[in-house]
């Protein structure tokens, strides 16, 4: 047991630097999730409107970034569009981007989803009493809406948590990047460091997505 | 008697479908219109084009006196002025009892909180449910729905007010508290279009009787003589499938 590989873990500032990357790929998620929520929501609202050249355009957004391998997407927006646009984005800024785009595309399906199964008795209530189209939404149909959605949108929040893990391919520092690090310093002495720090890395991100599915599925049985 | 709604030759067709052909007739201000007819004769259709739920092909509706411009607009405008109560209990699930009620005067009509609760108040009195202004619409049987939904409507003070068969997902021992209502309401000379299957009801509270079959006016015929003496072969044959 004196070569056991957790020591590795706790030695020096390794389970800091684990953290700290972790913190980061959190941040870049947490951004995502609310930006891209927010996005999301706005987007799904004009999904349900009549105007076909409005809901082509939207349902092309989101069908590229359901398509699209979410590595590709960030290599794409990483490695291609600066230098054909000339712009240079810290790496955390463009995860921070690709997953908060990628957020409002898929969050705007469930959205509209949620909208149109509001009973259409709902819309015209809300019209016999007079409201207007953004006041139909605001009170009645997006509350509405929120319980249908729900589920799915935890769903989609602990997917864009456990993809965050794809940063280490644009360098951003993240927590399999920074095991990486630890792993390839300490080959020599922990041979079998891989496993403990792969472990920890999994240990966290399942500590930080199971409360999400367990929370989806209870919101799926009321 | 002053004319509140007058409709002029309205042709509504869904697609390739004609459901109204050629509807033309007039609402005085404190009259109270019963609309009947059998099962897709396309009453429900007509009032919800009354107050602009439903867009038509041609024609053209008057109220008080005015032409009415069916922009999205001035539909949302002209609401207002209509109340309207569906069959199906249709309160907001996501509000209690007094935001149902004071959605529309706050939002719409922008009254003061205050204002529109203490209205709501007095007439969640007048239908015996003033104990249930925090209570949400599940909480709730379906009579007790039905009345809050006519509340609603009234909050706006409407200047008259469509019934689509509001009683005709009721159980049996919750009608008639619906109706009593709405007879109320007659009485005090609420201006009325009523889509309705309770025949005894019609009879008792309809100035006159619009008789629809399959979009057309089949007959028009004031109240007291309607259920005794109608005028076509299909109305008698459809108060006698009414077991009338
Ligand atoms: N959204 C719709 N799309 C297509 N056709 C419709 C639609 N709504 C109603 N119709 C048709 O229009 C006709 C009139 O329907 P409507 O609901 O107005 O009848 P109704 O007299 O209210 O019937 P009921 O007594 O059953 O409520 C029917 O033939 C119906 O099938
Ligand atoms: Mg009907």
């Amino acid at each position: 047991m004196a070569h056991s590989g957790i020591n590795l873990i706790f030695e020096g500032q390794n389970l800091p630097r684990l953290l700290g990357g972790l913190w980061i790929t959190i941040r870049v998620a947490l951004i995502a999730i609310i930006a891209g929520g927010v996005l999301g929501i706005f987007l799904g609202v004009l999904r349900t409107f009549k105007n076909r050249f409005l809901r082509f355009i939207l349902r092309l957004y989101l069908e590229f970034f359901r398509i699209v391998p979410t590595v590709v997407l960030l290599f794409l927006f990483y490695y291609i569009l600066p230098k054909s646009m000339n712009l240079n984005l810290p790496a955390a800024e463009v995860a921070t981007l690709v997953f908060t785009l990628w957020m409002a595309a898929e969050a705007s399906d469930i959205v509209r989803g949620a909208l149109i199964s509001v009973p259409q008795h709902q819309v015209d209530s809300g019209l016999a009493i007079g409201l207007n189209r953004s006041q139909l939404y605001y009170y009645v149909l997006i509350p509405q809406s929120l319980k249908l959605m729900l589920p799915a949108m935890m769903n989609l929040i602990s997917r864009i948590i456990k993809t965050t893990s794809l940063l280490l391919l644009i360098s951003v520092l993240d927590v399999i990047n920074v095991g990486q690090q630890i792993i390839e310093a300490n080959q020599k002495q922990y041979p079998q460091g891989a496993f403990w720090v792969y472990g920890v890395i999994f240990v966290l991100y399942f500590l930080i997505c199971y409360p999400f599915s367990l929370l989806a599925k209870k919101l799926q049985k009321d | 008697m002053t004319e509140l709604l007058r409709v002029e030759h309205l042709n509504k067709a869904y697609g390739e479908v004609p459901v109204l052909q050629d509807i033309s007739f007039t609402v005085n201000t404190g009259e109270v219109q019963v609309v009947l007819g059998p099962s897709g004769s396309g009453k429900s259709t007509l009032i919800r084009c009354l107050n602009g739920l439903e867009p038509y092909q041609s024609g053209t509706i008057y109220f008080q006196g005015q032409k009415v411009d069916p922009t999205p607009k001035n539909w949302q405008l002209l609401r207002q002025k209509i109340g309207m109560v569906f069959q199906s209990y249709d309160l907001f699930p996501n509000l209690n009892i007094m935001d149902n009620i004071t959605l529309g005067p706050i939002k719409v009509q922008k009254q003061s909180k205050a204002t529109a609760q203490k209205e709501a108040l007095r007439l969640l009195d007048t239908v015996g449910l003033a104990d249930y202004t925090a209570k949400f619409p599940r909480e709730l049987s379906g009579g007790q729905k039905q009345r809050i939904a006519i509340v609603r409507a009234l909050a706006l003070h409407p200047d008259f007010m469509l019934f689509d068969e509001v009683t005709a997902s009721l159980d049996p021992e919750m009608v008639r508290g619906v109706l009593e209502i709405m007879a109320n309401l007659a009485k005090q000379k609420m201006t009325m279009i009523v889509v309705t299957h309770e025949m005894n009801f019609a009879q008792q509270i309809a100035d006159n009787v619009l008789f629809l079959d399959d979009g057309h006016i089949l007959e028009s015929t004031p109240g007291k003589d309607f259920f005794t003496n109608p005028q076509t072969d299909r109305a008698k044959e459809f108060l006698q499938s009414m077991d009338f």
